[in-house]
This record gives structure tokens, sequence and C-alpha cells, in this order.
């Protein structure tokens, strides 16, 4: 909250630098606005730049690495802490730090610990003092400098510009930068992961059951970390997902590209487009609430034992929120095969559905398949759904009936809560998260690939 | 001379078995025309069973029983100093108040259990309401009113006619006794359905009848204000450079593959990247809209990216060739002439990234803004939930009047979806130039 006000402050005085920047331009032009190099708001906003950047970029760079050094300085001057492992030093910081901000602490208060709070608080203090009087001093410097510098030959259009486009450019690397973020972060705690677990466990284990004991001498668990049946859980529901949205999708979008009036058409899409724009959470709710129910009843009467959370469910009800994905990227394909393939057709005495399955799918068939690798890859990134429908117990199963759980499952009920980041159960969820990266990313780029690969060109 | 004569036959006659291909090719194109009406019809049905039961069992949420008691402002349960101040009210037995003109009005119920019971009818909610009422006009006290009370969700539930009465006692939530004095209560006249206004003001609660969707909405504008105010400069100043000065090199492939990259990387997937980076490298706080809205931020630039560029590129270039010709600088040129132009399409890209991340759930899980919160947040660093993750929580929970509550937080929240979207379809068709 106080960065908050420490930035709108650094706002309003670059505000006023633009304000100066422009006076003192027309009162340095004699003769008026026409004698300057640039235009009077280009002075305003070479200085507002100096005066505002450099201090947000401080403010920016700032919060981002103060709580660790905080910490790490907080950590430094604890008496005795050499004898704490990795966990118990976290668990002391966060109390303190909780202490410091007046909340609940996991023990009794000790004197110590009352100082070392104290501490924190006056070293967050002191922080965040320094940064309010470097950032304003820098402000006001770097808008005073850059007064100084403005005259009626003093080419502001230029710099500015100049500024502008490095801006630019900077935005335009953020794509870059979230890509190597997520890869990095990715890689970094499934590899320490893969330190405690061995990579071939995890990629052919069997067992599933990341629940390790708290205590060395509970009885039970020690923690299993194959992901065989998360796979196969994953590939099962996107199967039922995938026998759901692929005939209606392919079958909405041939209907509605080839048959339907034009009226008809632009009424219909966009209902099925809403599909799309639909929460997931939605869908997981309605799956929990109506779907599973009525397939647990209707599979009572058939005399079948169906699970409450069966992966038929939530597959089915993934399937419903993928048909979109798969209709208006088929409908596409199909609309960009030429007319005249399809007169040809007509000319030969084909009737419509003839021409279509044997002239218009052929040829559109690289981008309907494409639709439907990228309409997989979305069935396996899909979280809600199946967190709400689909179970929690890894079970090794084909049977649609039973109740299956999935990488994304996995992952929410390992993360969610609290987290030690050196526990396996905890990395686990990061070398899933890899391994699901990898899978969706590949199926992407072979999509794309198929698409243009195999596109025939016409025209 | 060739012999030109064929089968006898009538002229315009033909052969049985062309005419009985032509039969089965003809049903088979009706079949084909019938398997395609089949999966709209079917795609539209499930729609409409969505919408059906989700409105189906949120309607009744926005309505909440009430029940008349006398209620006696004791002064000794509330002030029984007599210092008459707001402190001292403050920590006023208002449940104690409550709970007298509950046994006021059944004598009857004398053992602890039967007691015990009998308060269940009235939510804990009511007693806040009553120092509420007291705080404001302290000459309550030592008055007898008349007042409408929150029932208790179960009594909610039973008078909605959610909970069946026709089960063994032990199946039910409520006992026979409660459910007689429920009875005894209406045929009164002292229960009645009031709007439920708690709904749009209360924070989360644990106790159905007292919680709303306020908390979580106003941690959902606060992410949302994050993820514009960082997603909308970002992602239109990518996709100017990209559209307008971006040299075609290798350089600007790589950012491009990218961009298209993101747009299909799952929504967990940034979720774990914010745990990572946002929360364990850089320490921000857990469970803040801030940290969520930068999450959110990072999955909507590609959306916001791909429709600027797409209204970008439909400005023609006479526009840029007019402006550059009239001694306009480039950046003259594109922040005077072309985006401004373009701003529409660009808008309503925007809004569509917006109305996505506004639905979005998984990445938050993953930052801990999944907490319980009862307090409403004060600003984008205060622990706070946002409406779809409320969705989430309260789907979870046992009670069966969070159900509906469920329900009818998804009717908020596609309230605000639609209202976005129909803002993106209108901006486009109202202000958006066709060349």
């Amino acid at each position: 909250m106080e960065i908050s006000l420490l930035t709108a402050v650094v706002l309003v005085l670059a505000a006023v630098g633009f304000l100066s920047g422009r006076s003192r331009a027309l009162a340095t032009a004699a003769g008026g606005a026409r004698n300057l190099r640039s235009l009077p708001g280009h002075y305003g906003y070479y200085v507002a730049v100096w005066c505002g950047a450099p201090a947000l970029l401080l403010i920016l760079l700032w919060s981002f690495f103060q709580g660790t050094i905080v910490e790490s300085l907080l950590v430094a001057g604890l008496p005795d802490v050499q004898g704490l492992s990795e966990a118990e030093l976290g668990l002391l910081v966060n109390d303190i730090r909780n202490l410091a901000s007046g909340n609940i602490v996991s023990k009794e208060i000790d004197p110590e610990m009352r100082a070392a709070a104290d501490r924190y608080g006056s070293l967050r203090t002191m922080a965040f003092g320094a940064l309010a009087v470097l950032s304003l001093a820098l402000a006001i410097g770097g808008g005073a400098l850059a007064r100084g510098r403005v005259s009626p030959r003093f080419a502001a259009r230029e710099r500015v510009e100049r500024a502008v486009g490095v801006f630019l450019i900077v935005s335009s690397t953020i794509a870059i930068f979230t890509t190597v973020g997520i890869v990095l972060s990715l890689l970094f705690e499934a590899l320490r992961f893969f330190n405690l677990i061995p990579f071939t466990d995890f990629l052919f284990g069997l067992e599933w059951s990341p629940q390790t004991a708290l205590r060395a001498d509970q009885v039970g668990s020690t923690g299993a970390f194959g992901a065989v049946p998360l796979f196969t859980g994953t590939f099962l529901i996107t199967l039922i997902a995938m026998a759901v949205a692929a005939p209606i999708g392919l079958l909405s979008a041939i209907y509605l590209s080839e048959y339907a009036p034009g009226r008809f058409r632009g009424a219909v899409k966009p209902l099925l487009e809403i599909l799309a724009g639909i929460p997931t959470v939605v869908y997981g709710f309605f799956a929990a609430l109506t779907v599973a129910p009525f397939f647990r009843e209707l599979g009572e009467d058939l005399g079948l034992d169906v699970s409450s959370e069966s992966a038929l469910a939530a597959g089915v009800v993934m399937g419903v929120m993928i048909i979109p994905f798969v209709s208006s990227l088929s409908d596409d394909v199909i609309n960009a095969v030429p007319q005249s393939l399809r007169d040809g057709a007509y000319g030969l005495g084909a009737t419509r559905s003839e021409t279509i399955k044997q002239i218009v799918l052929p040829a559109a068939l690289p981008g309907i398949v494409g639709s439907i690798i990228l309409a997989v890859s979305r069935a396996i990134g899909e979280t809600m759904i199946v967190v709400m429908a689909a179970g929690l117990a890894a079970n090794l199963t084909a049977n649609p009936l039973e109740s299956v759980t999935t990488v994304t499952v996995q992952i929410v009920t390992l993360l969610v809560g609290d987290q030690e980041f050196d526990s396996p159960k905890t990395l686990a969820a990061f070398a899933l998260g890899l391994v699901m990266f990898c899978v969706t990313l590949s199926l992407n780029f072979i999509a794309l690939r198929v698409v243009q690969r195999y596109r025939e060109q016409y025209d | 001379m060739i012999d030109m004569t064929r089968p006898e036959r009538e002229p315009g006659a033909i052969s049985k078995t062309v005419a009985d291909r032509l039969k089965r090719r003809h049903a088979a194109e009706r079949r084909f025309r019938l398997y395609g009406i089949g999966a709209i019809a079917a795609a539209m049905a499930i729609l409409l069973t969505l919408f059906v039961t989700i409105v189906g069992s949120a309607y009744t949420a926005f309505v909440q029983t009430h029940v008349k008691l006398e209620v006696f402002f004791d002064p000794r349960k509330i002030d029984p100093e007599g210092t008459n101040s707001a402190e001292a009210i403050r920590g006023g037995d208002f449940g104690g108040i409550v709970k007298a003109s509950l046994r006021n009005r059944f004598p009857e119920a004398t053992g602890r259990r039967d007691k015990r019971h009998l308060y269940d009818i009235v939510s804990t909610g009511a007693a806040f309401d009553l120092r509420t009422m007291v705080l404001e006009n302290p000459d309550l006290i030592g008055a007898t009113r008349d007042l409408w009370l929150v029932a208790g969700d179960d009594v909610d539930m039973l008078v909605k006619g959610k909970m069946p009465r026709d089960v063994p006692e032990t199946d039910r939530r409520l006992n026979d006794r409660q459910i007689a004095w429920v009875d005894a209560l209406s045929a009164d006249g002292d229960v009645e359905m009031r709007f439920n206004t708690r709904f749009f003001t209360a924070g989360d609660s644990r106790e159905p009848e007292l919680a709303g969707i306020l908390g979580a909405a106003v941690g959902s504008f606060y992410t949302m204000l994050v993820t514009l105010v960082l997603a909308f400069p970002l992602g239109v100043a990518t996709a100017v450079y990209l559209e307008e000065f971006a040299p075609k090199n290798r350089w600007t492939a790589v950012i491009e593959i990218n961009i298209n990259n993101l747009a299909a990387v799952p929504s967990i997937v940034f979720g774990l990247l914010g745990l990572a980076v946002f929360l364990n490298v850089a320490g921000l706080p857990r469970s803040a809209p801030v940290v969520g809205g930068m999450v959110l931020a990072l999955m909507t630039l590609p959306t916001i990216i791909i429709a600027s560029r797409a209204a970008l590129k439909a400005v023609p270039p006479s526009i840029r060739e007019a402006a550059l010709g009239m001694g306009a600088s480039r950046i003259q040129t594109t922040f005077h002439h072309v985006a401004p132009l373009a701003m529409p399409g660009i808008l309503s890209g925007t809004i569509i990234g917006m109305a996505q991340a506004l639905g979005e759930t998984a990445p938050l899980l993953m930052i801990g803004m999944v907490a319980f919160i009862v307090d409403i947040p004060g600003g984008p660093f205060d622990a706070a939930t946002v409406l779809p993750v409320q969705v989430f929580l309260w789907a979870d929970s046992p009670e069966r009047a969070f159900t509906e509550r469920t329900s009818a937080a998804i009717v908020v929240l596609l309230f605000f979806l639609v209202i976005m979207n129909a803002g993106a379809v209108l901006l486009r068709k109202k202000f958006e130039r066709r060349w």
C-alpha cells in the first residue's frame, strides 16, 4: 500500500515535470512556440520521462527484491540458526513476520522472537524509507536535470520518440521473458524433485500416493511418485471429451458452413461460442451437481456401478466445453475450401453430402486434424472441471465409470494450502507441470505443422 | 453410319437401378443433414440445461427466510453497568437476547438439548444485527420490539422446500420438534421471505445464511484493475511494435512464436509461474490481488496482442502515408492517426481478454487466493478471493444451503461476463470502421 502511494507521488511529480518542461520551453523561446525545434509538449514529455521513468524502475526493482534481501538480513542477525534445517528456519522466519504484522503465531512468543520481530519491522521501515528517499531524489533530480537542458535548439522530440521506441521494444520482449520464466521455474523446481525421486520412477512408476509421512515414525505411506496413473487418467478423460466434442463440433461446423441459411448461421454461431465463454468453474459445478448424479442414476437403472466422481461425467462436460474450439476452427477451414471444388462435384452429379464427404472434407482434413489436436491440448490443460468433478484417487483403469485423477487435479491438490518447498510432495507438482507444458506445447507445434505442411494450395 | 439406337425406353424415364440408387443417395443426404441438425440441437440442449439448472437453483438464494420474534432489549444483558457507552454495547450479550426471545415464544422447550435445537431456528448472525441496531439507536435498550430475524440455514432450506420432510428424522438436519416449531411460526404468519440483501453486502462466512459475495466481487475488481493496468499498455505496445515498427527478422519471428505459444499454454502453468517467481523469488504477499492480477495479465497478454494486431492491420496504409506525407514522424503517425482508428478493435479485444481473466480460477488457486477471507479487501495488497474462486469454495462446502448460493454467485459472475461481452460486441459494431 505504501508502495502504491510512493508510485502515485512519483506520477504526480512526472506530471508536474511535464508542465514545467513545457512552460520553460515556451519561456525560453523568444517569439513563441514557432521558434522551438520541437513542439512544446515534447519538452514537457522529455522532462516527465526523466522524472518518472528512473524512479518508477527503481521502485519496481526494489519491491521485487526487498522481500528476499530483508529476510536474509533478518536471518543473518538471528542468534542461533546454524542448527536449524531449512524448513524450521522458514517456519521461524514466517513466525517472526507474522508477529511483526500482528498476526497469529504458531508457537509461544519468547523475548528473542519479539526482538527479532521488532528488528524485522525496523528493517522493513528502513528499507521503505531508503526507497522513498532514493526514488524521490531520483525523480526530482532527473526532472531538474532534464529541465535544465530544455532550450529552443534542443531536439526533444527525437529523444522522447526514442524513449517511446525503447518502451515498445521492451514490452514486446515480455512474451519471451514469460516463456523463459515458465520454463526456468518449472525446470528448476522439477530438477530439485528429480534429485529426490529418480526420473524413471516418476515417468514409469505405476503407483501414485504423494502423502509423505509427517513424522519419521508414522505408519503408512512413504510417498510414491509414479505418474503413470495420472497420465492414463488424463488420457481417459481427454478421450471421452474428444468423443463428445469431435463429432458434435465437426458436424455442427459442417452444417453451419454448408447447409445453414445465413440467418440461422448468424444466430447459432454466437450461441455455440457462448459455450467457450462460460467460466470453467461453472462447468465444474454443473458436472458435479447435475451430470455426475445423472450418470450415477442412469448407471443404477442399468445395473452398473458408476462412481459418483466418474471419469465419464468429467469427460462429457469437458467435451461440451471444447465443442466451440473444434467447431469454429473447422468452420474456418471448411469455408476456406474454394467453391470451384464444390461446383465441380455438383457438375458431376454428386449430392451435397457426397460433395462434402468426398471433396470438401478431404480438402479440409489437415485443418480439421489441426483443430482437433488443438482441442486435445486444451482438454489436457483444463483444470477446474476435473478438480470439481473427477476424483483424487489415482486408479490405473480404463473404465470410464470409475473415478480417475488427472495431472491438473494433482497439481492443484498438491499446491493448494500450505507448502514447504523442500518436500517432494510440493515439488512433484512442478514436475507434473513441466510434463504438461511440454506435451501441450508439442501438440500445438504438431497441429501447426500439420496445418502448414498438408494444406493444399488452391488458386 | 453409327447406330445410335439405345434400348427402348420412354423419353425422360430412368432405369430402376438408377432410381433405387438415387433414392438411397437422397436418403443418405437427408440423414447427413439430420446429423448436422442433431449435433447443433445437442449442443444447444446442453447449453439450455446448463442455464436452466444454474438459474433454477440460484433464484431462491436471492430471498432469505426471516422469522418474526418479540425481542426484549434487556438492559442487564446489553449493558449491565448502565454506562450506555458504545464500547459496553459492543460487548453486550445479544446472543442471549435472541435466545431469550425464542424461549419466550416456545416455553415448552426445557431440556438442554431441546433448547439448543430451539436456538438453531435463528441464525447466529441475528445477534450481530441486533447489536448494529442498538449501536445506531441506544434508546432501544429496555424496549420490546417485534423484529424480523434471519433464520438459520436449515430452517431456510425447510421453508424453501429444499429439505424433504418425509424422510426418517435421523436423515434430516432438523428434527421433528424443530419442524413443528417452524410450522407453528409460519401458521402465525411469523415466517417471511425477504430479499437477501446480505448476499450482496457481506463477505464470506461459514454460515450459509450470512455469506455474501461482496468480498469476492471487490477482490475480483482489484485483480481486474491490476490486470488491466499491466496488460493493456504492454499488450498494445507489443502489438504496435510488431505491426508498425518491427523489422521482419529472426528476432521478431521469435517474439511472434512466443506469443502464439503463450496463448496455448494451460492456465494452470501460469499459476505455477506465479507461485515460483512472484511468491517464492520476489516474496510478494500470498492471496493478494496484485499477484493474481500479474498472473492473469501474463495470461491475457496474448489475447490482447493478437486482437490489437488485427485491429492495427485493418487500418489502411493510405492513412499512414498521408500522415507521413504531411511531415508527421513515425511515432506521431502511429499514435495520432493509426492507433486511434484501431482503438475500437483494440478495446473490444481487451474486454474479451478481461472477461476471460474474470472467469479464470485455476492459476489463482496456485497463488493462494483460495483462502477463507471474511473481510472485504481494502486494496490490491490485502488478502482476497475472487468470484470464480468463491464459486469453487462454496461448491465444495457440504451445507445444502451453499448449493443455491453457489448458483447465485455463478449468476452474478455470468451477469458481469455477459455485460463485458455485450460491451465488446457493441463497441465493435458501433465504432469500428470498415474501409
